[in-house]
């Protein structure tokens, strides 16, 4: 099958995999910037093959992680109201807010629907006019297009009963945070190809320049992944720190001129809170004034929102990269998908629940006999993170 | 299969004067006669029905009974493959057969809201009709209540299912033994994927049908092909990934499976990648797992497959010491990973 199928191949994989190996002269610390990397990794078991070459960290790239809790608050009140039905991506719905969830709103009545895109919640508001119609537009510049046309289109048709709340987030920003972050331990960068499909590559080059980091565009399939880990590591062994295209088939260098246009027409860039980590300057997008007729936070005047974090989540040094998922107290304890404290263990994407989900094995520290490959990895694994057979302990795996 | 006539009323005040449900079906007067009378009656006739008494009475051959009940709530009623009815048949068959009985009777319950088009109504006791005799069980006794517009969705169905486990059977999910091996009846998903694709409006090159089908003919072709069978287990709500679990978990063993070893259909593999969900979690209504002492696993799978429902018969995996209580998948890149159960529904990504 087209595009499934020949980007999983084992045979190249393994092939890759090696050429990784035999290139490295030491281990470098690589972090894949989006949730769908990250899922992608661990899923098709990527880390663990590479663990002798390379720790990939997991970053900030998963909007259901970033997005502030004080929103998620306001998307929780808005949603209360009894004239609005609120429409989300799936994953959102279970995130929680400072005291809820919109599962548990949703269950006490509120109208909270899935949708897959914002085209869906503006055809809802065409066919019930006597309801608002409210699309929590959260994502990175990979769903910002679609938001846009949303509104464009909205403004177009004269529809007053639909809005957005919006927390756009954007990625060159955040890797500029914490490539100027003193505690920094990144030595790579694999970028999110999406995101670049949408704003090109350019915005990358003053970045690597910078910092003296390499860069590298990815897609997210196994056999993509692996190839720009490949690059990245070929630049990091040659010294050199440039902007590589390791998803051509994709991303084009200028992206696409159409959506950056109409972005431009309905974003503005602004200071955006990235839960857990703190502001960034300049790192989302917000409507422009001339659109503001469709904001949600104008429209509904859903009072003060005061938001609490919890303060057992470390969700915000996983997602710079300073601490691992399962290196975190509360990792499988407090914190499980099912008792989520902070974002990061409910989005499918998100690091703590791709760890609790699918990297059991590694915590466990016992070498699985089927597959040497792996076997190797999660010994190499183990050893060099002391604390694993310590939070296997504590975490009870394996009753 | 005969069709109802609805041209052939005798009634002189037939269903036809309310063409769709009204409370007074459920009131147990004249309207809950009506539609026995006309509905239901011709539909699933036999003989134990026809009776019309307050219970069924039934004749048990020798063996220990088993009996299972579930409820049905899809929606919509209607999905690519099937509907309501024939999926409340089949759950409740399955669930006998995968237990090792052969299943003797069906009681179906019905829960409509007013204002359900007969015609609707119709058409899934016609499907239940069907896939009850397919099945070869008799629906013996059932109920029908009426509630307010707004208080249902459309039609509920509760059955319950009796059958008899024979002499020597013994299956159970904690019985999985390390070397054992796993075996999978078909491809899976198809069930999960049809409903969201008409639940969502999503639309996708190749209509993806439901599974829905009644497996006690394969159940009882395998146990007389391998008498040995240590467990089997029919992946509805959950998947082939809640199923594993369970039998891991009950069994105190681990479960390893080869990713690529899954039958998955393309189209559904498709569905799956662009919703962000993963086809081991995606419900199956005519699909069965078996454990079964590795020596025998070849020789039931050739069996399996000399049935309609068991073409792409295949092992799956193993049972291991290793990890216990634990799924792992192998994947086709020589990673391993966990496979857990989701805590409610796959919730669709964002991107």
């Amino acid at each position: 099958m087209k595009y499934l199928t020949e980007f999983r191949d084992g045979k190249l994989a393994s092939k890759l995999a090696e050429q990784i190996r035999r290139s490295v002269t030491r281990r470098w610390t690589i972090m894949e910037v989006c949730g769908g990397q990250t899922h992608s990794l661990i899923r098709h078991g990527i880390d663990q093959i590479l663990a002798e070459s390379v720790e990939l960290i997991h970053g900030p790239g998963c909007p259901v992680c970033v997005t502030p809790i004080e929103l998620i608050d306001r998307a929780l009140a808005i949603a209360a109201l009894p004239e609005v039905t609120l429409c989300s991506f799936g994953d959102m719905l279970r995130v929680p807010g400072s005291a809820t969830d919109l599962f548990a709103v949703k269950s006490r009545g509120a109208d909270v629907r899935v949708v897959y895109s914002p085209l869906d919640a503006l055809r809802l508001a065409r066919e019930q006019p006597a309801r608002q119609v409210v699309f929590f537009g959260v994502g990175f510049e990979t769903t910002a297009p679609a938001n846009a046309m949303a509104i464009v289109q909205a403004k177009r048709l004269g529809l007053r009963n639909f809005s957005m709340l919006v927390s756009h987030v954007l990625v060159p920003p955040a890797i500029e945070a914490i490539a100027a972050s003193p505690t920094n331990r990144v030595q790579a960068f694999l970028a999110a190809g999406h995101v670049c499909t949408v704003m090109g590559i350019e915005q990358y080059l003053p970045l690597a320049q910078r910092y003296r980091l390499p860069i590298v565009i990815a897609g997210f399939e196994p056999l993509d992944l692996l190839e720009a880990i490949r690059r990245a590591v070929v630049q990091l062994e040659a010294g050199r720190a440039e902007v590589e295209n390791a998803y051509a088939r994709v991303v084009e260098p200028r992206g696409n001129r159409t959506a950056q246009a109409m972005l431009a027409e309905v974003f503005e860039p602004t200071d955006r809170t990235w839960r857990g980590i703190g502001m960034i300057p300049q790192s989302g997008w917000r409507l422009r004034p001339a659109y503001r007729d469709f904001d949600a936070e104008y429209r509904f005047a859903v009072g003060a929102i005061r938001s609490t974090e919890s303060p057992l989540c470390k969700s915000g040094e996983v997602l710079q990269g300073l601490l691992k998922p399962h290196q975190c107290p509360a990792f499988g304890q407090q914190c499980t998908p099912r008792t989520p404290l902070g974002a990061t263990m409910v989005s499918s994407e998100g690091a703590c629940a791709a760890y609790f989900n699918y990297g059991r094995l590694v915590q466990l520290g016992t070498p699985p006999a089927t597959a040497s490959t792996a076997a190797t990895a999660a010994t190499a694994s183990a050893a060099t993170n002391p604390r694993s057979s310590e939070v296997a302990k504590v975490t009870g795996v394996g009753r | 299969m005969s069709e109802l006539n609805w041209a052939n009323w005798t009634c002189p005040l037939p269903l036809r004067d309310y063409p769709q449900i009204v409370l007074g079906h459920g009131g147990g007067g004249k309207l809950s006669a009506e539609l026995v009378e006309h509905l239901f009656l011709p539909a699933f006739g036999n003989d134990t029905l026809a009776r019309l008494s307050d219970a069924a009475l039934l004749h048990a051959p020798p063996g220990r009974l088993a009996m299972t009940t579930d409820s049905f709530v899809v929606r919509p009623l209607f999905f690519p493959g099937g509907c309501i009815g024939d999926l409340a048949v089949n759950g409740t068959v399955n669930d006998l057969a995968v237990s090792g009985a052969e299943p003797l009777a069906l009681s179906v319950s019905f829960i409509l809201e007013e204002g359900l088009p007969l015609a609707q109504l119709g058409q899934i006791v016609q499907a239940m009709a069907e896939a009850a005799r397919a099945a070869g069980v008799p629906i013996v006794t059932g109920d029908t209540k009426v509630v307010e517009r707004g208080h249902g969705d459309g039609c509920y169905i509760t059955t319950t299912g009796l059958g008899v486990v024979g002499p020597g059977v013994d299956l159970g999910p904690d019985r999985a033994r390390p070397g054992d091996a796993v075996v999978l009846s078909g491809s899976i998903g198809d069930h999960g994927v049809a409903i969201l694709s008409v639940r969502e409006g999503l639309e996708f090159e190749t209509v993806i049908t439901s599974d829905t089908a009644a497996l006690n003919g394969l159940t009882t072709l395998m146990l007389r092909a391998c008498p040995r069978i240590r467990a089997m287990r029919d992946p509805t709500r959950g998947g082939l990934a809640a199923t594993l679990n369970e039998l891991a978990t009950r069994s105190g063993v681990g479960i390893v499976i080869d990713e690529d070893a899954v039958p998955v259909d393309a189209p559904v593999r498709g569905a799956c990648e662009l919703l962000g969900l993963d086809p081991l979690l995606v419900a199956n209504e005519g699909k069965l797992v078996a454990v079964v002492p590795a020596a025998d696993a070849p020789g039931l799978v050739a069996a399996m497959r000399t049935h309609p429902l068991g073409e792409r018969a295949c092992i799956i995996g193993t049972v291991t010491e290793q990890w216990p209580g634990l799924v792992v998948v192998r994947t086709a890149l020589g990673g391993q990973r966990v496979v857990t159960l989701p805590v409610g529904e796959q919730l669709p990504r964002i991107c």
